[in-house]
């Protein structure tokens, strides 16, 4: 059986080549396993969409057919119903997989495998939030250009930059539950740590409400402080165009600081727990 | 070649104890206490020792998944947690409690997926798998979703990933759980060829004997986290002067007290009937021959010397 023998001799080709081909194939397969829960995916977006009716009349209601915070009434639809379907592509509640998966010791699997794991982990999240995109992000966002009069982007430039900046919102959203979930490399148990990021996640990330109804003293340090505002206030307001265009360039480009801070912070975190980690269980 | 080397390799455990209400103390244990061990390239090595001996702790370190306390390990020349990405590439792991393989994809998917994580040349990736789906009968269940394949049929899909990209070193902590007798015929054929071609190094943990008996031309015992046995079988027999045994059956008790030179009577069953005797210098055939000077015999049986009973002696010993 000279077969398996021992050489591991690895594809010819070139490292970086190779490289991207694992990362698509893994981005693959986080599709793929979505893919097999249908119900789940079809309640979902039902819910997220009977909440989008809530919101949305809750919103006009507010405002009262006058500007808030900037935004018109048709912003305002937009905003509301862009947010329902984008909450299961930036997904800020997600199940504490990792944090389980070191509970128990099954993130030994992920540290067997010749990837790194933040990598490996950030792939299967991309191939979960493009099957998001194609299926829990359509039905919300059609109820509201049915059933109500939402803002259209006027600007040539805006819907690929929106593309760019949803793209950004997922990674940094990755980065965040990562960071919350690596928690239980030293605690173990985070059910504290994830209540606060639930709770914190929704009303400072703009996901509720937009954030610009609150006062520019608490605004800004949220805005260079945090990765919050990233995940979800700034991809909404590039596109309904609250702000001008350098603004709204500004604003993506933000974003892009905050996804390398946070990639690198991933980075750390599990090497530092890669030192100290303790495999649970025989 | 030495392939694995652990030089005074040390894990200690801090756990906190209560002590009280409020007080808890932290106190350290040391689940692998100055393991030293040289492992050359081809050989296959059981791993065991009594249930917290240390041998699952032992495996994590090698295959870089946990921080040893002290002492050095190198693997395929590597340190383990420092270059275990590196590492990965060049071993294959099972840990028989858990699963490897994506929970919610067909083996087929999982072995596809593992291809391009181990970048393996598409050729070898399929030869090897056409062995495995040969040797351990996996066509079978080759398309159902791993959440649903039963404890034995998961273990030989593990073993399959483990093997796929044609690792240098084979680390398998308990592959045998719960398997049944025919699949665990069919992974240690499996091992056995693996063993036969002589370039893989495999490193097995398990509670069951006849693995070893099977698998392993070396031992190594380990109780309490320290080694406390290194060599064959044979050599192990030889200490604990484990003998072979004949079991005579007669068709009366003999008339008086047998001794017979060469073998030591060591227990009387049946009324008499049944005598068994320790080898030491004599033959199976010399017992019978003297036995039937002054009885008539019925049956005979002899049983080579019992793994189970010469490491239980050793697991109480230390
Ligand atoms: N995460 C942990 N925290 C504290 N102690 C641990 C931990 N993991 C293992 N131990 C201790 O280390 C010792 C060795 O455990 P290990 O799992 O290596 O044993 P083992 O030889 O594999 O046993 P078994 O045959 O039962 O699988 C045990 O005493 C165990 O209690
Ligand atoms: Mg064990």
């Amino acid at each position: 059986m000279g077969l398996f023998n021992a050489t591991a001799r690895t594809m010819p080709q070139q490292k970086l080549v190779g490289q991207i081909t694992t990362f698509w194939v893994i981005a693959a397969s986080g599709f793929r396993r979505y893919s097999t829960y249908r119900q789940a995916t079809v309640a979902g977006t039902f819910t997220n969409t009977v909440f989008g009716f809530l919101r949305c009349y809750l919103f006009l209601a507010v405002a009262g057919g006058a500007v808030a915070g900037g935004y018109t009434p048709g912003q305002l639809v937009t905003y509301v119903w862009v947010a329902q379907g984008l909450l299961a592509v930036v997904l800020l509640w997600g199940t504490p997989e990792l944090a389980d998966r070191i509970r128990t010791g099954e993130v030994t699997a992920d540290l067997l495998r010749p990837v790194h794991p933040v990598t490996s982990m950030l792939a299967a999240d991309l191939g979960r939030a493009w099957h998001a995109v194609l299926t829990r992000c359509v039905p919300p966002v059609l109820a509201g250009l049915i059933f109500f009069h939402p803002y259209l982007p006027a600007r040539w430039h805006t819907v690929p930059l929106f593309a760019l900046s949803v793209l950004f919102a997922i990674v940094i959203t990755f980065c965040c539950r990562f960071l919350v979930n690596a928690i239980a490399y030293w605690l173990l148990d985070v059910r504290g740590p994830l209540m606060l990021w639930t709770l914190g996640a929704g009303v400072l990330s703009g996901l509720l409400f937009p954030l610009r109804f609150l006062p520019d003293a608490v605004l800004l340090p949220l805005w260079l402080l945090t990765p919050m505002p990233s995940l979800f206030q700034a991809p909404l307001d590039v596109l309904v165009e609250r702000d001008a265009t350098p603004v709204q360039f500004g604003i993506v480009g933000l974003q892009a600081c905050w996804l390398v801070v946070m990639l690198l912070l991933c980075r750390l975190v599990q090497r530092r727990a890669e030192r100290h980690l303790v495999i649970q269980g025989g | 070649m030495t392939v694995i080397e652990a030089r005074a390799l040390s894990k200690a455990f801090t756990v906190s104890v209560k002590k009280g209400r409020f007080r808890r103390e932290r106190r350290q244990t040391a689940a692998v206490d100055g393991v030293d061990l040289r492992i050359d390239r081809g050989e296959t090595v059981g791993y065991i020792g009594p249930n917290g001996a240390g041998k699952s702790t032992t495996l994590k370190m090698m295959t870089g998944v946990l921080m040893p306390s002290g002492g050095e390990v190198t693997v395929c020349g590597l340190v383990p947690v420092k270059q275990r990405i590196r590492l990965a590439l060049r071993i294959g792991v099972v840990f028989g409690q858990r699963s490897q393989l994506w929970w919610d994809l067909p083996l087929r998917e999982s072995f596809a997926l593992l291809r391009h994580i181990y970048r393996v040349p598409t050729a070898d990736h399929a030869a090897r798998l056409l062995r495995c789906r040969a040797m351990l009968e996996l066509d079978e269940f080759l398309d159902t979703p791993v959440r649903q394949l039963s404890l034995g049929q998961r273990m030989r899909g593990e073993l399959t990933a483990a093997l796929l990209h044609g690792p240098e070193v084979l680390f398998l902590d308990e592959p045998t759980i719960g398997l049944d007798v025919v699949s665990k015929q069919a992974v240690r054929a499996f091992l056995t060829e693996l063993g036969a071609a002589g370039d893989t190094t495999v490193m097995l943990t398990t509670h069951d004997l006849a693995d070893i008996e099977r698998l392993c031309r070396r031992l190594v015992i380990i109780d309490h986290g320290r080694v406390v046995h290194d060599g064959t079988l044979e050599a192990l027999h030889a200490r604990y002067n484990s003998r072979r045994r004949v079991v005579v059956d007669l068709d009366e008790p003999p008339p008086a007290p047998l001794t017979l030179t060469g073998a030591t009577l060591d227990a009387t069953e049946l009324d008499g009937r049944r005598l068994t005797f320790g080898l030491t210098t004599g033959t199976a055939a010399d017992v019978v021959v003297q036995v039937a000077r002054s009885a008539a015999v019925r049956d005979i049986s002899v049983l080579e010397p019992d793994i189970e009973d010469v490491i239980a002696k050793l697991y109480k010993n230390t």
